[in-house]
This record gives C-alpha cells, structure tokens and sequence, in this order.
C-alpha cells in the first residue's frame, strides 16, 4: 500500500475563467467600448430597461447588445427591431454566461463602432454572480414584486454588482416591499453600490440610471 | 445548474497538480468555499464522480470546508464573523455601528490541497 500524501494546490476553482475575463476587459479598455453585464430574475425587467436604455441614449453613442438566451430569440428580436447590432448566444441550457462565451460573441462584434455594449445575461441570480464575463461594470436588476428579501437569499449577487436597478417602483404601492429595508440589506453586504429607481413603464427613474451610464461610459473613454 | 461546468473546472486543476506531482490515484480533494457562495456536496460528487470516470482522480472525495462572512467595521476596524442570512441587523461588536462594513472574507472559492497516493 502506496503511503498517502498532501499536494498543496491553492488555486481558484474557477481561474480559467478569470484569466479569459481579465482578457476580455483587457481588449475591450484597448477598443474603447464599455461592456455592462446586466443580470436579475426572469422577468426583473431585463430587456424593459436595454430598451429605454437604447431609446434615450442611442443618438449619443453606439450600442450593441449581446443577448444570452436558454434557448430562444424573444428577446434580440426585440432589440434588433430598434436598429441596434444584436447578437444572441443560445447557452443551450446552461444558466449562466461565462468569459468564453461572451468572448465569443465579441468576436463576431464590430468593437472599433461600439461605446456600449450591453451583455443581457441569462435570467437566474445565483450562477452568473459565480462567473466573471469580462465586463467593465456587473449590473443587476431587482423588481419589486420579488421582494424585499432578496438580498438575504442571494447575497453573493448583490455583493458583486456596481450598480442596482430597483425597476418596478410604480409596484410599490401594491407590494410589501420596504425599499429602506431592502437597501439597508444591501449596503451592509455592498458599501459601494449604486442604487437607483426605476420603473421601466412609466418611465420613472430612467434618466437618473441613463446619466449614470452616461457618465461611466465617459469616464471609460478618458482612462 | 452552474455545478457541471464548476466540476469540470476542479476536475482539470487537480489532474494538472497530479500529473505534475507524478501522482497515481487522486484519493480526496479540499475545498473552501465562502458562505457567500453555494456548493453542495452532494451534487458535486455526483457530477464528479461522472466526469471523473476512468482518470486518476476516479472515486475521489470532494471534502468542502465551509469559510464563515467575516465583515470589518469602517469605523473602528474591528473584525467580526456574521450570519449571511442575517445581514440585516448587522452591528459592529466593538463600537456598536450598524453601517459601513466591508467584507473580508466569505467569497472563497479554491482548491486547497489533494491528498494522493
């Protein structure tokens, strides 16, 4: 009997695939396009928000939109009806993006063209929190009638976002959402997050999210 | 449903370490993973032990070690282990502040070592 002994390994489970996103965002700072990872819940308003994002911003910089779908094309279809490049990847059941997938997408992408790239994620708030895509900045999405509690259910999520889109709020009034509660959850697991409220039909809040973009989209060009 | 791409990422990192160790068999893998993150075991030995078959790491045991949240006070940089589950009544133990927290450890997601024959 062969004796048993320890090899010391210390390596990130997922390296790999740190290494290709730190690839990715090393060659979207060298095109100068932003790269957004937006994520949330199915039906937090993903693509509600890509497209008031592309109506009020679209004169000024050129986007793009990299829609991550199970196994459907809903949703670059609409996005595409807006004269905006769209490019679908299907994850063929997988529940999130990863920097190789995006990485292939990017390939396909007229980057040199691009201010803004916006990456729809796959809807689902606990794989894509694990997988690092590349992007410049990770957004997410909660709506209110999910509930107040959700950062206590997923808190690796909300601890990796920059910026978090409350959308919905005209719900506000018809739900038990407490949105100081919600936000004093967040902030302890996240003192940096951006919040801002939002609701995608009636329009409330959206030029507070889109001058926030506009101005990290800025600030992206000068560095 | 991420747990099929996370076991192929251990798998191929642990037949890298032992193949450079010149190992013969795999026999248990340690992981730490932070409360933050979500791994179970069971799920991700089954996966395992399917992409596993026929490699030297076949019928290896993944051991996962849970890592607590440790968050440290802005104030008065005091260090205090938390329950994720309870973030919203979180006070500083020291100083008694309820805000501005930053997390130290939590979100750990590493192979630590193998034990090989």
């Amino acid at each position: 009997m062969q004796e048993v002994r320890l090899i010391e390994v210390k390596e990130e489970i997922l390296s790999g695939n740190k290494a290709l996103a730190d690839q990715v965002r090393q060659k979207m700072r060298d095109r100068r396009t932003y790269l957004l990872n937006l994520m949330s819940s199915p039906g937090a308003g993903k693509t509600s928000l890509i497209l008031k994002t592309i109506e009020e911003l679209k004169d000024e910089l050129q986007m793009g939109v990299i829609e991550a779908d199970i196994d459907s094309m809903v949703d670059s279809e609409k996005v595409a009806a807006q004269g905006i490049t769209v490019i679908q990847l299907r994850t063929g059941g997988f529940c999130h993006l990863d920097a190789a997938m995006v990485s292939k997408g990017l390939d396909v992408m007229d980057l040199d063209t691009l201010d803004l790239l916006i990456i729809e994620n796959v809807g689902n708030l606990v794989c894509p929190a694990e997988f690092d895509t590349g992007a410049t900045r990770n957004a997410m999405i909660l709506s209110v009638p999910e509930g107040d509690d959700k950062p206590l259910k997923y808190p690796l999520m909300f601890s990796i976002c920059d910026v978090l889109v409350v959308n919905k709020i005209d719900y506000l009034d018809y739900e038990d959402f407490d949105l100081e509660t919600m936000k004093e959850r967040v902030l302890n697991l996240n003192p940096d997050i951006k919040v801002l409220e939002v609701s995608c039909r009636t329009g409330e809040g959206i030029s507070a999210w889109t001058s926030w973009l506009r101005k990290e989209v800025a600030a992206f060009n000068i560095r | 449903m991420h747990e099929l791409p996370v076991t192929k990422s251990i798998l191929d990192i642990v037949i890298k370490h032992a193949e450079a160790n010149n190992v013969k068999k795999i026999i248990s893998i340690n992981l730490m993973i932070g409360d933050l993150s979500e791994l179970e075991n069971e799920w991700i030995q089954r996966y395992f032990d399917y992409l596993s078959k026929d490699t030297i790491a076949e019928d290896a045991k993944l051991k996962i070690k849970r890592v607590p949240v440790v968050m440290q006070c802005s104030q008065c940089s005091h260090t205090f282990e938390v329950n994720i589950r309870e973030i919203k009544e979180i006070q500083c133990p020291r100083c008694g502040r309820t805000k501005n927290f930053s997390i130290i450890s939590g979100r750990e997601y590493y192979i630590k070592d193998i034990e090989v024959q």
